[in-house]
């Protein structure tokens, strides 16, 4: 028997007045995935999540989180879900403990087991120790980041959403918040948007990234490399002139382009190259031809592999020039609107 | 009314722990028991044709304007605008439990302020008994009749706190609206009182209703011991409506 989805959306929109905020928005999320879900400032992230969460009602399409559709049991909905609200608000004048416990009291935690739940939240997001007692307003942006985390946590939920947990985080703290993550693999569904993209890349089992309210692309890192940058990318050191490095390649009947490069004063320039033939990167072949020429000389050569930031500009660059085409399509031809 | 006991502890805590609240408090008490010392001195200098207590309490319009603004103005706008609002809408608590524990906390607040005064009167017989006769200070009817005023019209006032709470996100705004909406609720009566002399041929509904909303004439009816039970509805009636109005409001705005 198939396993329903934790979370399905179907062609989800909102407006805030005549802003569209999301439009026609459509994807899954299995159960126990780790979903990273990016886009730029405004793009739609929160308002997704937000709606997905029975916070805010979507306009037109349909959501249904953990089997349930969020417009017809919203109260239901949020019993199964943990949400970390973006910049995590926080009550400033209360103790770590105690804000956990009413949160716990909240999310309907049987009266008897609200110490254990508390505990074993605390416990996770490594602040039982170090933060029990604290007051949070006098807590670090680490630690209250833990504590939004640790509420999520509470009540046992099927799904997790984070709206931006490693804002404002330093790289100590990025790391301990991707461990945390990691230690919930599996045993809930997650949802997290960030802005950073290698954590992401580190802790998701898949990427959705949405530009101007649309899906604009969907899948593994793998999967996301494959379709927004299939030409490989070598970076090159080398003693000699890049231009003559092209040459090189133009003979050897191989197609290539030179997509940055920087030279230093005693005449090593590092430079990045795409090639046509995926493939070749690969290859000794390169290499070979690369070490014939004697119009420059070949430091090292290592091929490399877009990361999620480059994926994401690609993907996000290609969403903004097909609206540019669409809002040119009715100017050019006006029947295609009839 | 999904975690309303929950919510109700919470503000009752919360209110407890908050520095601001004894400052209110003191700040209450050092007011309110300057008003009944200066009363028990004219009292003492002339005779006065009211109880001490009845004169005290006559002046309830005035801790009602800066007490319930304080108590108030934080209670949804502080929320909505630090974004912890939103952090209970994400659970199942409904919007109208989040009103009311609001409006309860803040409420019986109010009521342990107002019952705290009658501590007043207890001094003055334990450390001057010769002020004033004992029936004097603390006649049963109109202490009575009065704090049941107190606990009535408090229903309402407290209830447009919490309203212009849910209607932005400054506390600022928010207590200002409160002074506006009370200094109306209190005053508007009489207001509409004096335009009924000259209008009443042209609206003759216009009498009853300003009798009806005689705040003032509210209080010297219960502080004499008689129970009228139109204020009852008045107060009731219209604070719970406006509760209402804050639920939808707190609905509409999330």
């Amino acid at each position: 028997m198939e396993i329903p989805p934790s979370i399905r959306v179907d062609n989800l929109s909102r407006n805030y007045g005549k802003v569209a905020a999301i439009r026609n928005v459509s994807f899954e999320v299995k159960r126990g995935e780790i979903v990273g879900f990016l886009g730029p400032n405004g793009a739609g992230k929160s308002t997704t999540m937000r709606i997905l969460s029975g916070l805010l009602p979507a306009h037109s399409g349909a959501a249904r989180v953990a089997g349930l559709a969020v417009s017809e049991h919203p109260h239901e909905v949020k019993k199964r879900i943990g949400y970390m609200l973006e910049n995590n608000p926080l009550p400033e004048d209360m103790r770590v403990a105690e804000y956990l416990r009413f949160r716990a009291k909240l999310k309907q935690v049987p009266g008897r087991k609200v110490r254990q739940a508390v505990q074993e939240a605390m416990e996770i997001c490594d602040l039982a120790r170090t933060a029990r007692r604290k007051i949070i307003g006098t807590l670090s942006k680490g630690f209250r980041q833990r504590v939004g985390i640790a509420d999520s946590l509470l009540g046992d939920p099927e799904i997790i959403l984070m709206d931006e947990p490693t804002i404002g985080l330093d790289p100590h703290q990025i790391q301990g918040i991707r461990q945390l993550i990691d230690s919930i693999r599996g045993r809930m569904t997650v949802i997290l948007s960030s802005h950073i993209l290698p954590e992401i890349e580190r802790c998701c089992d898949r990427v959705i990234i949405i530009n101007r309210g649309r899906i604009v692309a969907c899948g593994t890192s793998a999967e996301l490399r494959q379709e927004f940058l299939p030409k490989s990318r070598v970076d090159l050191v080398l003693r000699g002139n890049p231009e003559d490095l092209l040459d090189t390649l133009k003979t050897a009947n191989i197609q290539a382009e030179l997509i940055s490069r920087k030279n230093s004063e005693s005449n090593v320039g590092e430079c990045s190259l795409l090639l046509e033939d995926a493939a070749l990167c690969q290859s000794p072949e390169l290499l070979k031809i690369l070490n014939r020429s004697k119009l420059f000389s070949l430091i090292s050569l290592a091929p490399r592999h877009p990361d999620l930031e480059e994926i994401f500009l690609a993907a996000t660059k290609r969403s903004w020039e097909e609206t540019i085409e669409k809002s040119r399509l009715p100017a050019n031809n006006p029947q295609k609107d009839n | 009314m999904r975690n309303f006991t929950t919510l109700l502890k919470h503000e009752l805590r919360m209110l407890l722990i908050s520095p601001a609240t004894y400052l209110a408090a003191f700040f209450f008490y050092l007011i309110m028991g300057l008003l009944y010392w200066s009363i028990l001195r004219d009292m003492v200098a002339t005779a006065q044709d009211e109880l001490p207590v009845v004169y005290f309490f006559k002046l309830f319009w005035l801790p009602a304007f800066f007490v319930v603004p304080l108590l108030t103005m934080k209670s949804i706008a502080g929320q909505r605008s630090d974004g912890t609002l939103d952090a209970l809408f994400a659970t199942a608590t409904s919007h109208g439990s989040i009103i009311l524990s609001k409006f309860a906390g803040s409420y019986c607040f109010y009521l342990l302020l107002w019952i705290g005064t009658l501590c007043f009167p207890l001094i003055t017989l334990f450390f001057f008994p010769n002020v004033a006769p004992p029936e004097a200070l603390l006649q049963n009817a109109a202490v009575t009749g009065s704090l049941v005023f107190i606990a009535l019209s408090g229903f309402l006032f407290i209830a447009i706190g919490i309203f212009a709470s849910c209607l932005t996100r400054s506390q600022l705004v928010a207590g200002m609206l409160t002074f506006t909406a009370l200094f109306a609720a209190i005053i508007g009566g009489s207001q509409i009182e004096s335009l009924t002399d000259y209008t009443a041929q042209l609206n003759p509904w216009l009498e009853p209703l300003a009798n009806y909303l005689q705040v003032f004439q509210h209080l010297d009816d219960f502080s004499r011991g008689i129970i009228d039970t139109r204020p009852f509805f008045y107060y009731l009636s219209t604070g719970s409506l406006i509760l209402c109005l804050a639920t939808l409001v707190i609905e509409a705005k999330s």
